[in-house]
C-alpha cells in the first residue's frame, strides 16, 4: 500500500524533473507558469543576454506592468516619462525584453493588464496542480487553486527564463485548519490575519501551508486567494487549498482554461489532487472561525494583529526577546500600550492590492458605502486589481458609488500597497489598508498602516476612525 | 559572484527581530535595471538617525551584520542582498532567515549564518562591548570561530552543499542548472506545456 499523500506532495512529484543526486542537493523542478513584471525582471533578462541564452519556453511566461505604474487616470505614458523617468525606463525595458524574446505581455493600457496575481487567475492561466512562480513574494496567491506557487528572486527569474525549471529544496508541510463558520463581518482577510497573529511572521518558514477545514471550504475563490496571498506574511514558502467545485466553477470558460473535452479531462485530473485521508503534515495549527472577530494590525509586521475590539499590547507584558521589536513598532506607530485600537483616527483608506482588490472586495466595500460619505478628513483610494475588475465594477456602477461617497476611483495597479508610484502616505499619516504589509515606510516614508479587510476599511472610511464593521452591518 | 572561503571581520549589531526586505531596501530604490549602486538605499528608512549602526564610526567597516531573528522576511526582492553586498557586507549572522532572502543571498555570495540563541547573544554582547571584536567564518568547514579567550568552541552552521561549492568557487548556481538541460529536454518531450500564455480572447 502506498503512503497517503498531501496535495503539496502530489504537485511536487509531478514536477520533479531531476531528483536530488545526493542528500542536500536540490531537485530540478519544472515550472508550468512564470509571471513577470517590470521591477524584478530586467536584471534577469540581462543575465540571459550575458550568457547568450534564449527564453526557453516564452509561452509559459507572461508579463504585466503593475508595481510602479501610476493609477491616476489622467496620467498618460508620455506624461509618466516626465513625472518618473526612472520608473518609465524600467517599463520600457519590459516592453523591449518581451518583444525581443517573444514573451506575451499585458502592458500599459492593455485590456488584460493588472496586478500580476489578479490578472493570471482571472485569465484562467492559474490552474490546479501547476507550479507557478514570479519574482514577487505574493505569488503564494495562486495556491488558492491547488497550485504550488511561490515567490522567487531575480536570479531565479533568469533560471526560469533560460530553462523553465528551478533548483528547489523540498519544503515541509504545515496544515492550517480553520473549522467552524465565520460570523458576519469576519472575512477571508480576518482569517489569515488571525492565523499570522497566532503563528507568528516566522512560523511558516521552510513550510508550505495547506489550508483546510470548513471555514476555508466556505470561502469563494477570491476569498481563498486573499488567504493564500498572505501565506508569505506567515513566513511560509507557499499556501495551498485543494481544488473543489468552487475552483472548477471559477475556472470554467476562462480564456486560458481548458475547453471542451480537455476541460472534462482536466477536472477529472484536478479531483485527484486533494490530500488523501491519513496523509500527515510536519506541523499543524487549528483555529475556530466562529471564535474570530474582524482583525486589524497595530504594529509594523502582519503578525502584530488583534481583534478590532481589543487593546494594543503592552511591551512590559511581553517576553524579553519580543519586547524591543514591539516597543520599536509602537514608537513608530505612535500608539499607546493598553489603548483601544477602535476609534483611532485615520487619514487615508486604501482599498486595493493583490490581497483585496478583486471584484468581490470592491463590491463588499461599495455595499457599505452606498449612499454614505467618506469622512471629510479621510482620503479614500479605490484601486481595482486589474483592468477587468475595473470594467466589471464600472458596468455594475460600483465606481459611481465610490465616487459619490467621495472616494478616488483609480486605474489598476499595486499602487499604495508598496508606494512605488506617486500613491503614498505622508509622514505620520495613518491608513486603514486592505493590503498585506504594514512594514515601516511600506506605504510611504513615515506612513503608518493598519491592515484590515475591505469591510473594515469601508466602515473606517465612513467613521474617519478605525471602526467595527459589525456595528453597521 | 565573488568567491567566499574565509572571512575575518568585526560585526555590526542590528538586534531587531523580523527585519523585512522593505527595511533593507525600500521599494522606491527598485526602479533600476541593473544590480549596482544599491548601497545608497540600504536601511534608508533608518539611516537618518546618526546613532543608527551603519552611521557609527567603529561599525562602518564591518563585513558581517549581526541581525535579529527572522532576518529578510517579506518581499522577494533580490535587491536586498545586492544592497548589503554593495555596502560591503559578506555575511549576515542571525538565529533564523526568511526562505527567499536566504536563497537570494546564497546566489550572490552573501553568506547567511544561522546560529543558536546563546551564540547570538554572546556575539551581540561582545560586539556592543568591544566593537573591535573579530570573528572568523570558514565556509569550507562551516564553522564560526569566536575570538580567543571567549572560551567558546568554534560554532558549526549549515549551508546546503550546492550553495557552498558555488560560493567557494565564486560561481553562481545557473551553471549547475544548465548542466541539466539534457534531462530537462527529455522531460519536456514527455510533458507537453500545460498552458499557452499567448492571448486567446478577452476574458
Amino acid at each position: 500500500m502506498t503512503t497517503p499523500k498531501t496535495l503539496f506532495e502530489k504537485v511536487w512529484q509531478r514536477h520533479s524533473v531531476v531528483p536530488p543526486a545526493s542528500p542536500g542537493l536540490p531537485t530540478v523542478l519544472a515550472i508550468d507558469l512564470h509571471l513577470i513584471h517590470e521591477v524584478t525582471s530586467p536584471q534577469a533578462f540581462s543575465q540571459l543576454e550575458t550568457n547568450n541564452l534564449p527564453v526557453r519556453r516564452p509561452y509559459q511566461t507572461v508579463g504585466t506592468m503593475d508595481h510602479s505604474t501610476p493609477t491616476d487616470p489622467s496620467i498618460t505614458r508620455d506624461h509618466w516619462t516626465v513625472l518618473d523617468a526612472i520608473a518609465s525606463k524600467q517599463l520600457d525595458r519590459l516592453d523591449q525584453n518581451c518583444e525581443r524574446h517573444g514573451v506575451p505581455l499585458h502592458g500599459w493600457g492593455s485590456n488584460d493588464q493588472g496586478i500580476v496575481h489578479v490578472m493570471s487567475p482571472e485569465l484562467g492561466l492559474t490552474q490546479p496542480g501547476f507550479t507557478i512562480v514570479c519574482g514577487d513574494s505574493h505569488t503564494s496567491t495562486h495556491g488558492a487553486f491547488g497550485a504550488f506557487a511561490f515567490g522567487i528572486g531575480t536570479s531565479e527569474v533568469g533560471h526560469v527564463l533560460a530553462t523553465q525549471c528551478l533548483l528547489q529544496h523540498k519544503p515541509k508541510t504545515f496544515e492550517v485548519r480553520i473549522d467552524g463558520v465565520a460570523a458576519p463581518g469576519v472575512t477571508a482577510k480576518d482569517l489569515i490575519l488571525a492565523v499570522i497573529a497566532k503563528n507568528g511572521v516566522q512560523g511558516g518558514t521552510s513550510h508550505v501551508f495547506e489550508y483546510t477545514g470548513e471555514a476555508i471550504r466556505a470561502l469563494s475563490m477570491e476569498g481563498r486567494m486573499t488567504v493564500c496571498n498572505m501565506s508569505i506574511e506567515g513566513g511560509a514558502k507557499a499556501g495551498m487549498i485543494a481544488p473543489d467545485e468552487a475552483t472548477f466553477a471559477y475556472l470554467k470558460d476562462r480564456p486560458h482554461a481548458p475547453q471542451g473535452a480537455a476541460w472534462e479531462a482536466a477536472v477529472a485530473d484536478w479531483k485527484t489532487l486533494a490530500t488523501e485521508p491519513g496523509a500527515t503534515y510536519d506541523k499543524q495549527l487549528v483555529l475556530n472561525a466562529a471564535a474570530l472577530e474582524p482583525m486589524i494590525t497595530y504594529g509594523t509586521n502582519p503578525g502584530m494583529a488583534i481583534p478590532v475590539t481589543d487593546t494594543i499590547p503592552d511591551p512590559a507584558c511581553q517576553p524579553d526577546a519580543a519586547r524591543p521589536s514591539l516597543e520599536k513598532a509602537l514608537d513608530y506607530m505612535a500608539l499607546k500600550p493598553g489603548a483601544p485600537i477602535l476609534h483611532q483616527p485615520i487619514d487615508v483608506v486604501f482599498l486595493g492590492s493583490c490581497t483585496n482588490s478583486r471584484y468581490s472586495d470592491l463590491e463588499a466595500a461599495a455595499t457599505l458605502l452606498d449612499g454614505k460619505k467618506v469622512h471629510s478628513e479621510v482620503r479614500m483610494l479605490v484601486v481595482p486589481g486589474s483592468a477587468h475588475v475595473k470594467r466589471r465594477a464600472e458596468e455594475n456602477g460600483l465606481h459611481e458609488v465610490f465616487k459619490a461617497a467621495g472616494a478616488e476611483w483609480r486605474e489598476a495597479g499595486c499602487s499604495m500597497c508598496l508606494a512605488m508610484n506617486n500613491d503614498k502616505l505622508g509622514p505620520g499619516e495613518y491608513a486603514v489598508s486592505t493590503s498585506n504589509r504594514n512594514f515601516e515606510g511600506r506605504q510611504g516614508p513615515g506612513g503608518r498602516t493598519f491592515l484590515a479587510s475591505p469591510l473594515t476599511a469601508a466602515a473606517s472610511a465612513i467613521a474617519g476612525r478605525v471602526a467595527d464593521v459589525r456595528e453597521i452591518l | 559572484m565573488e568567491q567566499f572561503a574565509q572571512l575575518t571581520s568585526t560585526l555590526a549589531p542590528l538586534p531587531i527581530q523580523d527585519i523585512d526586505t522593505d527595511q533593507i531596501i525600500p521599494a522606491r530604490y527598485l526602479k533600476i535595471t541593473s544590480r549596482e549602486g544599491l548601497a545608497e538605499g540600504l536601511f534608508s528608512n533608518w539611516n537618518d538617525d546618526p546613532n543608527f549602526v551603519l552611521n557609527v564610526e567603529h561599525y562602518k567597516a564591518a563585513k558581517i551584520l549581526l541581525a535579529g531573528n527572522n532576518f529578510g522576511c517579506g518581499s522577494s526582492r533580490e535587491h536586498a542582498p545586492w544592497a548589503l553586498l554593495d555596502h560591503g557586507f559578506r555575511a549576515v549572522i542571525s538565529t533564523r532567515f526568511a526562505d527567499i532572502f536566504r536563497g537570494n543571498s546564497l546566489k550572490n555570495g552573501l553568506l547567511p549564518v544561522t546560529v543558536d540563541q546563546p551564540t547570538w547573544h554572546w556575539l551581540l554582547e561582545a560586539c556592543e562591548r568591544d566593537p573591535s571584536t573579530e570573528v572568523s567564518i570558514d565556509l569550507e568547514t562551516c564553522t564560526l570561530q569566536l575570538p580567543e579567550g571567549s572560551g567558546i568552541a568554534p560554532v558549526g552552521f549549515e549551508v546546503d552543499p550546492l550553495a557552498k561549492s558555488c560560493m567557494l568557487r565564486g560561481t553562481d548556481q545557473f551553471g549547475y542548472l544548465l548542466e541539466h538541460l539534457p534531462q530537462i529536454k527529455a522531460w519536456v518531450a514527455e510533458h507537453p506545456a500545460p498552458v499557452d500564455t499567448r492571448p486567446i480572447k478577452s476574458a
